[in-house]
């Protein structure tokens, strides 16, 4: 039997406003416990709600970036249920109104192919707060601080068909709202949120199956492994004759399983009705229009200029556009270098590794777009050899200057000097009279290759300095000259 | 409409009251008279009618995005049934 | 001094006749010798009071003073006052002391008011005869085996009692107009946004409006004109400009087209309450007003639709009392569950409990069509037939309730009984517009209340029609005490 895996995400983003959705608190993370919970968040009673403008630019950015519908007349909810970090007893959300209608986004998959996913609709509502379980005498503490932050949720139709798919187009929204400025999307602070609606069935069968709920996934990683192994979990229930409970799931990541959240599926009946404390937000087309004007460039088209402007790959074009500081900091070493095939290979290799050997992120990446720059047009000036780029390259990141300072200092200058450079290929030659025996007794097709040798034992004189080049050239004339 | 007991304890459950046993019937029997009261909206014929849910016209207004408030933790926390270091004490929260 | 309306309370003050600290060191003694009768007050402020009323002194002496400086009013205890326990009769708010003021709160004390305290009240504004508060009920001045009506009843059996001249009310189904209406004072509920609702605890949001219950009209006007404001706030608040209500007040009447929909004198109202009512309009005939004959065919609609509009919003407005950040929590809850069940359980009483259930049975899966929705398309209707209504007429008029005040305990235990009561009022709440109730004679010496129902904004125009009948009867004159 062949199963396919159908997945729908649910993305909650936080938006990067000043001040939360319906009240004048700062959103400023980290901040001590219920210092930045306010009357209205505190649903102190009389109290009452007053949208933010920015939260509805932000979310009409995203709606337009996504090709997506913008609903011109929205409205807020209120969704009911109790819970001690929702301080009012219902969320304040939209339903049947959302400022997003549908829409869809093309993602990018390893293989080089790409897939159309939907939107079906995205909607901003207020986060909730947070409870803390360390022990106070047997109690939880509640913080509110994060009550009322607004955040849009972002759901998908369930158009994915891998966890590959998943994670896809998780980075392609990542990477959308952090173009847009409309979220710093950092995953380790909670900024973006993904739960996924996972469901199994037989190819070609076209009802979709009993689908389970995984909440609170919080890395790329984490969303592809979960999907992966709750899949299978319920591949294996089917395949043993059982049926899937339609339930919400928590993925435990040391256990790597997925396990069923009882306490979250007693009977919720949430009584959605509109919020009575607001009313209906008009959008006009001229607002749109000039929200579309201002839209900055986006990562498909980026990706698409890259090609065109910097003859990149467009798997490399892919690479570097993923994230807006990427293809920034690219764009910079360009400046500096005019070479931007040499840059790109730069970043996506050396530095990407060591950017994540560090965990750091790019923008605060100890070897500057400047320093990279400076370091690429060595090498194409033939300065230094790529070999001795690399250890440049070590030395810059460990903070000793730029490049020139860096080959200056530790004496790396590419030596092209010919007679020097001859003085070396002539005792290496004396030095080395049977590999010279060969190559004279060698057909002249295997020649070029036997030379190799004499370049490793020439490089290894020079200390890596010398120009291979001028090494190829002196070294391909005293050996004919042997013949 | 009559509402039997079950029904109260489902609402009273989700509204998070607690009706004790002796009250029960009482509190089902008021509920049913008050259904009976509203059940005459049933009769009416609201075909093509959009429901109001503010009796005037009137569109939102929205405020720009400024931080107004400061730090009044303590004058709130003041009037917490059980607080400490800054959080709101609840029984022990279960995800 | 208590016999003195706010205008001549105005006048008195402005030309040294008497000091505002007299006058509210009278008034203090009179609450506190004379209130245990009524229980208009849960709670009296004298040291605030005295303390505005010495600032009110400094500023009338300095000549700045502000339009009702020095005049004492109070505040029902659903309004929000800084420092100054706002319980709404409830024993889950019997320790609330909030740390922020009311918009209307502020905007009166801008005016120089002075805060003699907070009246009595149904709790949580739930209920039409004040039988309901956790303070015990407020009896009427007329009659103190009788109710003053609800929810308002505090400020209504305050002013009719003569402890303070103008008190604060709110009005969700008809709270300031029916304890206006028997307790033979002046309440106005204004148009649905024209007050903030910023700091008044939320009962039914798109319904509840604050306003005045005083004297006569033109104290009504008066305090009406420090009330309302445009609040940033509240989403709901009206944009519109400040409006001074008195202005108008001694405009004539001639012409004025006086609506008059036969479904306010059908079956189940008082015959005696329908004379005075009909001599009420006869008085108006002779001021040069028109009546005419207009229909409101939804009228018998407005009490089942409010009945699942205001509990829905309520159900979901009151889920913050949930014993965690403020109000009433219960001994030793032995988890999550019990915190909110038992602290909700004890905190709210019978009257609130059945709202929110009634409130969380029309919102939930299956039947929020069939109610919730339902509720609101009738209130289109019902909001249609006023707009079609004032194509032809200034202003309606009819009885404020069916009946004049009944006894304590009279409603036993049947809350639909009580419902009804409110059938005059209540569509105008669902509607949005604004309405008034005014004295207009006594039934076995318990008042009657004649209702005003204005146009959208029609304030103004209410308070001239009001004042000007005032100027001709001598009804909202007639004292209790």
């Amino acid at each position: 039997m062949e199963w396919e895996i159908v997945i729908g995400l649910e993305i909650h983003v936080q938006l990067s406003t000043q001040s939360k959705l319906f009240s004048g608190a700062s959103t400023r993370f980290g901040a001590a416990p219920n210092t930045q919970a306010c009357a209205v968040d505190l649903a102190m009673p009389g109290t009452l709600p007053v949208p933010n403008e920015e939260a509805f630019r932000y979310a009409v950015m995203f709606g337009l970036a996504m090709n997506a519908e913008i609903g011109k007349r929205s409205v807020f909810e209120r969704k009911n249920y109790f819970y001690p970090d929702l301080p009012k007893g219902y969320q304040t959300t939209q339903l049947e109104q959302p400022i997003v209608g549908a829409g869809e986004v093309e993602i990018h998959l390893e293989d080089g192919s790409s897939k159309r996913v939907r939107l079906h609709h995205a909607h901003l509502e207020e986060d909730a707060g947070k409870s803390l379980h360390e022990d106070f005498h047997g109690m939880s503490g509640i913080d509110l601080n994060r009550a009322g932050t607004p955040l849009i949720e972002i759901v998908s139709e369930p158009d994915m068909r891998s966890a590959a798919e998943a994670v896809a187009y998780l980075k392609k929204i990542h990477s959308v709202v952090t173009y847009l400025g409309i979220s710093d999307g950092d995953m380790s602070q909670g900024s973006l949120r993904c739960d996924a609606n996972v469901s199994v069935r037989l190819k070609g069968e076209e009802k979709l199956g009993t689908r389970t709920e995984l909440k609170n996934i919080n890395s790329f990683r984490f969303v592809e492994r979960a999907i992966k192994v709750e899949a299978e979990r319920q591949i294996d229930i089917l395949e043993d004759g059982g049926c899937i409970v339609q339930e919400t799931r928590l993925y435990d990541a040391d256990k790597n399983e997925t396990r069923s959240m009882r306490s979250k599926e007693v009977a919720n009946d949430y009584r959605y009705f509109p919020c009575p404390d607001l009313l209906p937000v008009v959008i006009t087309d001229n607002y749109i229009e000039e929200l579309r004007e201002l839209l900055p460039e986006l990562p498909d088209a980026k990706a698409e200029r890259f090609q065109s402007e910097y003859r990149l790959s467009a798997y490399d074009a892919d690479q570097l556009t993923q994230e807006r500081t990427s293809a920034d900091y690219f764009e910079e070493v360009c400046k500096s270098c005019e070479e931007p095939k040499l840059a790109a290979n730069w970043i996506t290799g050396e530095l990407a590794a060591l950017l994540n050997r560090q965990e750091i992120s790019i923008q605060d990446s100890p070897v500057s777009a400047q320093q990279l720059g400076g370091l690429i047009v060595r090498i194409k000036d033939n300065t230094i050899s790529s070999k001795l780029a690399k250890q440049v390259f070590e030395a810059m990141a460990d903070g000793e200057g730029s490049a020139d300072e860096v080959i200056e200092k530790r004496g790396l200058k590419q030596v092209s000097d010919t007679g020097a450079i001859e003085q070396i290929v002539e005792s290496v030659i004396a030095a080395s009279g049977a590999q010279v025996d060969n190559y004279r007794k060698a057909d002249e097709s295997k020649r070029p290759k036997m030379m190799g040798y004499f370049v490793g034992q020439i490089m290894k004189a020079s200390k890596g300095q010398a120009n291979p080049q001028i090494i190829n050239k002196i070294l391909k004339e005293k050996l004919d000259a042997l013949l | 409409m009559a509402v039997d007991t079950q029904t109260v304890e489902k609402l009273a459950e989700l509204a998070r009251i607690a009706i004790s046993e002796e009250t029960i019937e009482e509190v089902s029997d008021r509920l049913g008279d008050i259904l009976q009261l509203v059940d005459q909206l049933q009769a009416v014929n609201t075909d093509g009618v959009a429901p109001m849910s503010h009796p005037l016209d009137e569109v939102q207004t929205l405020r720009s995005d400024a931080i107004t408030e400061t730090d009044q933790r303590q004058s709130f926390l003041n009037l917490a049934p059980q607080s400490e270091e800054g959080l709101y004490l609840v029984p022990k929260v279960i995800d | 001094m208590h016999q003195l309306t706010i205008a001549e309370m105005i006048r008195g003050l402005q030309s040294k006749a008497f000091s505002s600290v007299e006058l509210t060191r009278h008034l203090l003694a009179r609450i506190q010798q004379l209130d245990s009768n009524y229980n208009s007050f849960i709670t009296v402020t004298e040291e605030l009071a005295l303390s505005q009323a010495e600032t009110a002194d400094q500023r009338l002496a300095k000549g700045e003073a502000p339009a009702l400086c020095g005049v004492p009013i109070a505040h029902k205890d659903i309004i929000c006052t800084n420092g100054i326990r706002t319980s709404c009769a409830s024993k889950m708010l019997d320790n609330f002391i909030p740390p922020y003021d009311a918009t209307l709160v502020e905007n009166l004390n801008a005016a120089g008011t002075v805060t003699l305290g907070k009246t009595n009240m149904d709790e949580f504004a739930m209920g039409s005869s004040n039988e309901s508060s956790f303070y015990g009920p407020v009896r009427n001045p007329w009659n103190t085996l009788c109710v003053p009506g609800g929810s308002s009843g505090g400020s209504a059996a305050a002013v009719a009692a003569l402890l303070v001249p103008g008190a604060t009310g709110t009005d969700t189904g008809g709270s300031i107009r029916q304890p206006a209406a028997l307790t033979n004072t002046t309440g106005l509920k204004p148009t649905y946004g024209r007050v903030s609702r910023w700091g008044i605890v939320a009962y039914a949001s798109s319904l509840d409006q604050a306003g005045p219950i005083a004297r006569n009209a033109e104290d009504a006007a008066y305090l009406l004109s420090a009330m309302a404001s445009h609040d940033p706030k509240d989403s709901t608040s009206l944009n519109r400009s400040q409006e001074d209500f008195t202005a108008g007040l001694n405009n004539s009447v001639a012409g004025l087209k006086i609506g008059v929909p036969k479904e306010y004198f059908g079956e189940g109202l008082n015959t005696e309450t329908a004379a005075r009512v009909l001599d009420a309009l006869k008085e108006f005939e002779k001021l040069g007003a028109e009546l005419v004959d207009i229909s409101l065919p939804h009228t018998e609609l407005a009490i089942p639709a409010y009945y699942v509009i205001a509990p829905a919003e309520a159900s979901a407005n009151l889920s913050r009392f949930d014993g965690v950040r403020y109000g009433h929590r219960c001994e030793n809850p032995k988890d999550l569950r019990d915190l909110y069940m038992r602290s909700r359980g004890e905190g709210f009483g019978e009257e609130v409990q059945r709202r929110i259930l009634v409130g969380t049975y029309a919102l939930s899966a299956g039947y929020y069509d069939a109610y919730y929705n339902k509720a609101q398309q009738v209130r289109r209707l019902i909001k249609q037939d006023f707009v079609q209504a004032f194509e032809k007429v200034d202003v309606i008029m009819g009885p404020t309730t069916p009946s004049p005040a009944f006894e304590l305990g009279a409603k036993g235990t049947d809350p639909v009984a009580m419902y009804l009561e409110d059938i005059f009022t209540i569509a105008t709440n669902l509607a949005g517009l604004p309405g008034m109730s005014i004295p207009c004679g006594l039934v076995s010496n318990l008042p009657v209340g004649l209702q005003i129902t204005g146009n959208y904004l029609g304030e103004s125009h209410m308070l001239n029609v009001a004042h000007q009948y005032q100027q001709v009867t001598d009804w909202h004159q007639a004292s209790a005490v």
